[in-house]
């Protein structure tokens, strides 16, 4: 491994950023629960759409310890704010508050960071008065997540598939080739609502989330499928799956062995490239009110919210936020399998 | 001596249009003894490669039936055919395209050591067939793009070895080998016929190469055996005109130009291509002479 992010380093610097980029988004996910300084649901009805309260280390013109100014409100119906530099709150780490759990394993009653009775909005607020900065921390968890799992199942799916009908052929090669045509027929964001649709409206989160990784998954498959039985056509007839044949191994080991890992510079580069298409999947099921329900975010739902408010889009930008960081997890991924894909071939070590 | 393989009419019909047909394979019959070097030529499309492939089973031919030690392989399926497998075995011709680019030289070889020991005894098989073959073990952990092409076919010879095979199809193994890698390597089927007790069926379009390493030899044309018998018969008295004219065509000294220059104006101007070329023939310039009536020659073989 170690090897591996080394070679990705000198071969490909974008893509060794890239890689660590994402790291560091999958950490935020993952702690979300220690580093965020409200949860995801707390309304602050008298901040509704505050613009971002960020931490400051200058104040008359001395270096402090890092604070936060007060927020004054100036008009609450027209949702005006201005700073209030007469109150300052100093910014605190590893404060203590209530309790949570990490991941719901781990307990803790101290977060990151906090300000006691000040408010610090990194990110500003949503119309609900809602903290923008946890939120899209607790959002990352589905976004992030859903395009990993997403395409392990398709991916697993569509190597399986593409293998079995590339290496028989004949009959089992049209049957599935016809299955995929079916599918690859509709169009991907009909077909995704018709799916959604006939599963029953009133879900648990978690239910709804299961629920879209498989039916962006099973729409994921039948592309990669068919581009994998065309290579595994031209590779079975190379000479080395020929000396394995002729070595008495079994179809499913030439399969797995010898054919699919010569098509591994082409997949896992389609691999994360699709990464994205899950990210957005998710995204539009959300932004039609399909996918994850509010009060939970993800950074789908969360950016439905702002795009269904014309206010928020002149008024309060930074609702967009999440958008950004669908924009950053899209374009690292992309850099990510342009790397992987030089380092997956011995030839370029 | 001891009949190894037997095969009887065998063909192996492609399909290239809707009722146009390719016959790769025309009933093909003949006999391969135990221990011996069965060599065959042809020129490239004559189906020899398709012969070995459908031989090792890789192709099933259309016709015909192929005995291996009186068990009768177009009649076997499954586990039985598997297991018979591990019997013979093939080295390609292309060394680049042989080996899988993926796979570390290790598991290449391991991939047909199938006895049911653990790990440890595969990797000393593994060390053992390398060395045998002239590749240093510690290699082993290499993939092939670190190999020169003559290593590779090493490798690939270590692979086909790796199932205990007792014999083996070699598709024109040297023919994408420098020359000087070529020698090393007919060398090595050869040490490695007699350590082991092998039999070949040796497939190359060079006459020298098989001339070099077989016993007997077939000459194949469009699908059809057209002569087979003992080596020295087939090369000192070829009876079918094809076999003659590859004969002819093999032999035919390849001259560098600074000879064919030296020898211009001095001897006989073909001399350096001539097969029958003697000392005279490079110091004289024969003259034309009337054999027949009204047939004219200039050679000294004639004269």
């Amino acid at each position: 491994m170690r090897v591996f992010i080394r070679r990705l380093k000198d071969k490909n610097r974008l893509s060794f950023v890239s890689l660590w980029i994402l790291v560091f988004l999958y950490c935020l996910a993952l702690l979300a629960d220690f580093i965020v300084p409200y949860p995801y649901d707390l309304q602050h009805r008298e901040y509704a759409l505050c613009p971002p309260v960020l931490p400051h280390i200058f104040h008359n013109g001395r270096i402090s310890r890092p604070f936060v100014y007060g927020i004054e409100i100036v008009n609450p119906a027209f949702k005006e704010y201005r700073q209030d530099t007469g109150k300052i709150y100093p910014l605190k780490f590893f404060v203590k508050g209530s309790e949570r759990k990490i991941l719901g394993i781990i307990k803790t009653d101290r977060y990151l960071f906090g300000t006691g009775n000040g408010k610090v909005f990194l990110f500003g607020t949503d119309n609900h008065g809602r903290d923008v900065f946890s939120r899209v921390l607790y959002g990352a968890r589905i976004s992030l997540s859903i395009g990993v799992i997403g395409v392990a199942i398709s991916f697993i799916l569509g190597l399986f598939i593409g293998g079995i009908s590339g290496y028989f052929g004949g009959k089992v090669d049209a049957f599935l080739m016809r299955l995929v045509e079916i599918i690859m027929m509709f169009p991907f964001f009909y077909l995704m609502l018709a799916l959604r649709a006939i599963f029953p409206a009133n879900l648990s989160s978690v239910q709804v989330y299961l629920l879209i990784v498989v039916i962006l998954s099973l729409i994921g498959w039948a592309s990669l499928a068919r581009i994998i039985r065309g290579m595994v056509l031209s590779i079975k007839e190379e000479e080395y799956v020929m000396a394995a044949r002729a070595l008495g191994l079994s179809s499913f080991r030439i399969i797995t062995r010898h054919i699919l890992p010569n098509t591994f510079s082409y997949t896992i580069t389609a691999l994360t490239l699709s990464i994205p298409d899950y990210i957005l999947g998710e995204s539009a099921l959300s932004l039609l009110g399909l996918g994850i329900q509010e009060p939970y975010p993800s950074w789908g739902n969360m950016l439905s919210v702002a795009v269904g408010n014309l206010r928020v889009l002149t008024g309060a930008p930074w609702m967009l936020i999440p958008g950004f960081f669908i924009f950053l997890t899209v374009i690292t991924f992309n850099f990510l399998g342009d790397g992987l894909r030089d380092v997956m071939d011995p030839k370029n070590w | 001596m001891e009949c190894l393989w037997k095969l009887e009419n065998v063909s192996k019909k492609y399909d290239v249009k809707k009722g146009d047909e390719v016959l790769a394979l025309n009933s093909v019959s003949f006999e391969i003894l135990k221990g011996e070097t069965f060599g065959v030529i042809g020129e490239s499309g004559s189906g020899k490669t398709t012969l070995g492939k459908v031989m090792i089973g890789l192709i099933e031919p259309t016709e015909g039936k192929i005995y291996f030690r009186d068990t009768s392989l177009t009649d076997l399926r499954g586990k039985k055919l598997l297991n018979l497998r591990k019997e013979f075995q093939i080295v390609f011709q292309d060394p680049y395209r042989s080996l899988n680019p993926k796979m570390r030289v290790k598991d290449t070889v391991m991939e047909g050591i199938r006895d049911n020991t653990g790990m440890k005894e595969k990797r000393e098989k593994v060390k053992e067939l390398l060395g045998m073959v002239g590749i240093e073990p510690a290699r082993m952990y290499d993939y092939p793009h670190q190999f020169s092409g003559g290593e590779r076919q090493r490798i690939a010879i270590a692979r086909a070895l790796s199932t205990s095979p007792s014999f083996i199809v070699c598709d024109e193994p040297t023919s994408n080998l420098d020359l000087s890698v070529q020698a090393k390597i007919l060398n090595l089927f050869l040490e490695l016929k007699e350590r082991l007790n092998l039999t070949y069926l040796f497939i190359s379009h060079n006459i020298k190469v098989v001339d070099f390493i077989a016993d007997r030899v077939a000459v194949m044309y469009k699908g059809r055996i057209v002569e087979y018998g003992e080596k020295v018969d087939i090369i000192k008295n070829p009876l079918h005109p094809y076999t003659s004219v590859l004969i002819l065509s093999a032999f035919l000294r390849k001259a560098d130009i600074n000879e064919k220059e030296k020898s211009a104006g001095k001897g006989c101007a073909f001399y350096p291509l001539c097969i029958y070329a003697k000392t005279l023939c490079s110091e004289h310039i024969p003259q034309l002479k009337e054999i027949d009536k009204g047939h004219f020659v200039a050679c000294f073989k004639r004269t």
